[in-house]
């Protein structure tokens, strides 16, 4: 089976957020595999190991990514794909991406392509189903849940917590949603292994693509922190009288009650 | 700069989700004194006309086939493709929710546009419409435009205040025929996890627990807390985990982002994860045993003290108020 899975290098959850000259600060902050997308390589690898075939993890970024992609290499993966498109591309949104990977993706023959539902820094959870339009290949989002048989597939998603029961073929896109599987640590010979493990590096011209064909659609125009919170009020003295206070304070000054 | 805009409606539980409302709410913004027309899809969903032109919708066009009865990626495009070369709007606006996230993108790679997802706010200025999301789990926030395409959308619900509701209002009602085909994608069955009632994403109060509630039955004051001012149940990760209850309550970075009126965490203790689902709650209280948990950082209001005495005195004083108005 010829298995894809589109990674983005991330933020991690724990860093406080910094603004400098209208963008979120870069410097010293630490970076990981999109949580999300960790399930999707973790899939992969356990699809691959009962079905056979290749594992190949794809990100979109800079020489950065490369730290994350011998990452998942770690984990199982086969091979790693970075397209770097920093230098040819000045405007880019989640429009850019989806076009530029299904550039990539176009001639692979891929049977599965798996994904995270979301990333965490930016959140507009769009690649996937958006890559999957343009291959003209179904998907089915935030899954927990993959069965394949032959090319029959069986997908249980997450549906704001009620479960779909999906029935559906191969070639196929599926997003990952927490609880699809417990992705793994990479093992120490995991890690030697992957250091030999062939990692691919693309530009925007090696897919025949201009910087008109994947120009972004949306602008940015500002990036603030939300107002900083006043702090609270630890309301004092005894609990029944606390709770009182509360009711009170909820109903006339907070007005929400 | 006048636009026509359509919205997608959302039927749940043979209801109109709230959040139908608040995308017409959005579309009149972005509209900017166009058009705004209510798609409401559906195997039977033409009643839930009138109610969209309550709230706002200058006309609803109806999808109606079998095949539309459940959600499906290819199904609803169809729908939404043939409305779209009918009515050539300028944007779509869709609820943030699982049906809203899952088409919304597919849609917007066929027209080769713009999707500006998990909007909590809009503002026109006359030129560009400026719409405002958060990034970083609700760290930040950015303001974007849509530069070119049509424009698509997605509103995160209980953000955008819906319009007043105005029964007198009146408006047409078309249906539009399409024959769906090729399903791609089968749901064979839908296995109900949630709880009746009040749908997290979109309650305006929410009771949450945490570790601290200490067993499945320890949630039980939460929840007739939760019945008395009309909310929901929600959970950290940490209670879910420990197998209180059922990952479908789960608020924070991995399960729901809520924004309700009022947020009650009960014994949670704050970590950064579950934050980033509900800090931006319009008002917070913690209550909890330890003065030094996390969660009191971010609360409107605290009280230290064991949750098992203080929401049951909640519950009295609760039901008290609402005798007295």
């Amino acid at each position: 089976m010829n298995i894809f899975v589109l990674m983005k290098r991330t933020f991690d959850t724990e860093e406080k957020i910094v603004i400098q000259n209208g963008k979120v600060s870069e410097e010293g902050a630490e970076f990981i595999i999109n949580p999300y997308d960790e399930y999707a390589i973790e899939e992969a690898i356990q699809v691959r190991d009962q079905h056979g075939g290749e594992v190949t993890v794809v990100t979109i970024g800079n020489e950065d990514a490369e730290k994350e992609l011998r990452t998942a290499l770690a984990m199982g993966a086969d091979k790693a794909v970075l397209i770097n498109i920093e230098d040819d591309v000045e405007s880019r949104d989640q429009y850019t991406t989806a076009k530029v990977l299904a550039e990539y993706l176009k001639d692979k023959e891929a049977d599965l392509i798996l994904a995270g539902n979301v990333a965490i820094d930016g959140g507009s959870g769009q690649v996937g189903p958006r890559v999957a339009e343009l291959l003209g290949i179904p998907y089915v989002t935030t899954i927990t849940k993959l069965e394949i048989d032959g090319t029959n597939v069986k997908v249980v998603r997450d549906v704001e917590g009620d479960e779909e029961v999906i029935e559906t073929s191969l070639p196929l896109l599926v997003t990952a949603q927490q609880g699809l599987n417990e992705p793994r640590y990479p093992s120490l010979p995991g890690i030697m292994k992957a250091k030999k493990k062939p990692l691919e590096e693309l530009e925007l011209d090696d897919l025949d693509l201009e910087e008109d064909d994947v120009e972004a659609k949306t602008k940015t125009i500002e990036i603030f922190l939300p107002p900083k919170k006043e702090s609270g009020k630890i309301l004092q003295g005894d609990i029944s009288d606390q709770v009182k206070e509360l009711v009170s304070l909820l109903h006339t000054e907070a007005k929400v009650i | 700069m006048a636009r026509k805009v359509l919205t997608l409606a959302e039927v749940r539980d043979g209801a109109l989700r709230n959040v139908s409302f608040e995308a017409i709410s959005a579309a009149k913004t972005i509209a900017e004194g166009g058009e705004v027309v209510a798609v409401v899809v559906g195997a039977s969903v033409r009643s839930f006309a009138s109610e969209l032109i309550a709230y706002g919708a200058d006309r609803v066009v109806v999808v109606e086939h079998e095949k539309l009865a459940t959600y499906t990626p290819d199904g609803y495009a169809q729908a939404l493709q043939a409305v779209v070369e009918q009515e050539k709007p300028e944007g779509i606006v869709f609820g943030h929710t699982a049906l809203g996230k899952d088409l919304s993108p597919k849609l917007a790679a066929k027209w080769q546009s713009g999707l500006v997802s998990d909007v909590v706010a809009v503002e026109e200025t006359g030129g560009n419409i400026i719409f405002t999301r958060p990034i970083y789990s609700g760290k930040a926030f950015e303001k974007k435009i849509v530069t070119d395409g049509l424009m698509f959308v997605t509103v995160r619900p209980n953000n955008i205040a819906p319009l007043e509701k105005d029964e007198s209002r009146t408006g047409e009602v078309v249906n539009v025929q399409v024959d769906i085909k090729d399903l791609r994608t089968i749901v064979r069955d839908i296995v109900r996890k949630t709880a009746e009632g009040v749908d997290l994403s979109e309650a305006k109060v929410i009771v949450a627990g945490g570790r601290g509630v200490k067993s499945a039955e320890g949630f039980e004051p939460l929840k007739e807390l939760a019945n008395v001012l009309g909310g929901a149940v929600g959970a950290s990760r940490g209670a879910c985990d420990a197998g209180y209850c059922d990952y479908s309550l789960q608020i924070g970075q991995t399960g729901k982002v809520v924004t309700p009126d009022l947020y009650i965490a009960c014994g949670i203790s704050g970590a950064i994860q579950h934050l980033a689902g509900m800090s931006n709650s319009k008002v917070i209280v913690a209550i909890n045993k330890d003065p030094e948990a996390n969660i009191f950082k971010v609360a409107d209001y605290g009280i230290v003290g064991d949750l098992f005495e203080v929401v049951p005195l909640l519950i009295e004083e609760f039901k008290k108020l609402k005798v007295h108005s």
